[in-house]
């Protein structure tokens, strides 16, 4: 009975520390939402972190939309030509990479990229008094550091989103017209005929809402930090599981409101 | 002036301040001195409104600062300067960037003046011709210079000093001696220095205190301290294990 009471114990605490923090990253970006519309702006520090997030991580996105596009050919074709389908390659891999795989795998590699680094730079200012040393300059600190990172993860992971589904249908079509020998023409119509705009569109917006949650968990793991270097090192690995986690627990609820 | 009145602060079970009271001169350099981990740091963080007391009153000139919400707050932090322990510059910026940053926060100066501002201040801690460099190509002493030059920026009334000779070599932590005393005579500061180096303490404060427990068990000229009979005070002088001091 007592290892039973034990455990519940142990089950609340962890269910009120999780609802705790979840209103903690709601108030940071309430908090981010207020400051955001503040002047001055500073245009500087939101382009370097939308070159850091952005265009940094377009390698690494190439290289899995890319690859996934390529597999998914691989995967589709062998199951598509049990019953003599093998024209609907092209049509599920562009409708696989629009509505779900471009923005998923695009948010988790940015989140292990940026969101980590994010942690990881507001830990190190955190633990070295460089956050102290804003408010006593009478700068806020969430104006400066978190505001930037924000806008450029909303703004960047869609667009790399982008760079993923186009690379995406690329490399699938490499798979399925020059290794396949599926005809050209029929990969394209198929891809055109079943691919609505809005998957595409909305296919963004959830982009959107996962560069939201990486850059707010990241950077409130990171503007959270205690306890030196291992406690940097605790907020970086934090920071990238539970935007993993919220990113593909976002991902069932906003693709059962949107499709 | 700043007078801390009836300061209580825990951590946890941890009481840090213990109903603290301290008066704070205009123009002059007092020096809190106490054993590590005793509440020093604690104590100045209050004063600037890095932390908020549970009980207790902070008065800035006269104004409550535990009372205010981060606007007015942010108009007394104004009046201060600080330099951090480890000198808490921003990595990511250059050391002008570093001395401009309140500058351009606060202020509707031209580049240009921006420039010369930052190399006097510089100039005034004694560097010359390091804008460009990083933080990271800094010694210890050069960085807790542009701390210092960055702390001076707005030209404060009151700077505070986090441990400024730590970590130092004794003709550095000598030079950091020098230059908060003339930093303080040539800009008329009032200086709150955390120390627990003993001789420099003597060639800087106006005034010291002894913070124990919680409390400011005694607070004088570097006369009086000298001539103290309080055995907390002679122990810590001395650097005697035995004592009232408990070690831990």
């Amino acid at each position: 009975m007592n290892r039973f009471s034990g455990a519940l114990d142990r089950l609340g605490r962890a269910v009120l520390a999780g609802v705790e923090e979840m209103g903690k990253i709601i108030l940071l970006f309430v908090s981010v939402l207020a400051w955001m519309f503040r002047p001055p702006f500073k245009l500087h520090n939101i382009f370097k972190q939308m070159e850091f997030v952005g265009v940094k991580s377009i390698f690494v996105v190439v290289l899995t939309g890319t690859f996934t596009g390529m597999v998914m050919a691989l995967q589709g074709y062998h199951g598509f030509r049990m019953f003599s389908a093998e024209s609907l390659v092209g049509g599920t891999v562009a409708l696989g990479m629009t509505r779900e795989l471009g923005p998923v795998l695009t948010s988790l590699m940015v989140t292990a990229r940026a969101g980590s680094a994010m942690a990881a730079e507001l830990g190190t200012m955190r633990v070295t008094e460089q956050i102290d040393a804003l408010y006593v300059m009478a700068a806020n600190p969430v104006k400066h550091l978190i505001v930037p990172r924000v806008i450029a993860g909303v703004l960047m992971v869609p667009l790399l989103t982008v760079v993923s589904d186009f690379t995406g249908i690329l490399g699938g079509y490499f798979v399925g017209v020059h290794i396949l020998g599926i005809n050209s023409g029929i990969f394209i119509k198929n891809i055109t005929r079943l691919v609505d705009l809005n998957d595409i569109y909305n296919g963004l917006v959830k982009a959107a809402c996962f560069g939201l949650i990486l850059s707010l968990i990241g950077c409130y793991k990171g503007f959270n930090t205690y306890g030196g270097a291992e406690g940097v090192g605790r907020a970086t690995t934090e920071a990238v599981v539970l935007a993993s986690i919220a990113i593909l627990i976002s991902d069932y609820f906003l693709t059962a409101i949107m499709f | 002036m700043i007078k801390l009145v009836d300061l209580h602060k825990s951590f946890g079970r941890q009481k840090v301040l213990d109903g603290l009271d301290l008066d704070i001169e205009d123009g002059k350099t007092t020096v809190i001195i106490g054993r590590s981990g005793g509440g020093k740091s604690v104590l100045l963080k209050h004063m600037i409104g890095l932390l908020r007391p549970e009980r207790g009153q902070i008065l800035i000139d006269g104004t409550d600062i535990t009372k205010l919400n981060d606007q007015a707050l942010n108009e007394i932090r104004k009046k201060f300067g600080m330099l951090f322990q480890e000198a808490a510059l921003f990595d990511s910026m250059t050391v002008g960037e570093n001395v401009a940053f309140p500058l351009r926060e606060h202020t509707r100066m031209k580049e240009k003046e921006i420039r010369e501002t930052v190399a006097d201040r510089l100039r005034s801690v004694g560097l010359t011709g390091v804008e460009e460099k990083m933080p990271s190509e800094l010694s210890g002493g050069m960085r807790k210079r542009v701390g210092l030059a960055r702390a001076i920026a707005m030209r404060p009334q009151i700077v505070l000093f986090d441990e400024p000779t730590t970590g130092l070599d004794p003709v550095m932590a000598e030079a950091i001696n020098r230059l908060i005393i003339d930093t303080q005579k040539n800009l008329n500061l009032t200086c709150v220095v955390i120390s627990h180096d003993v001789r420099s303490i003597f060639e800087i404060g106006h005034r010291i205190a002894m913070l124990y427990e919680g409390k400011i068990i005694e607070n004088g000229t570097p006369e009086e301290l000298r001539a103290s009979q309080n055995p907390v005070t002679l122990q810590f002088l001395a650097g005697s294990i035995e004592g009232p001091i408990r070690i831990m």
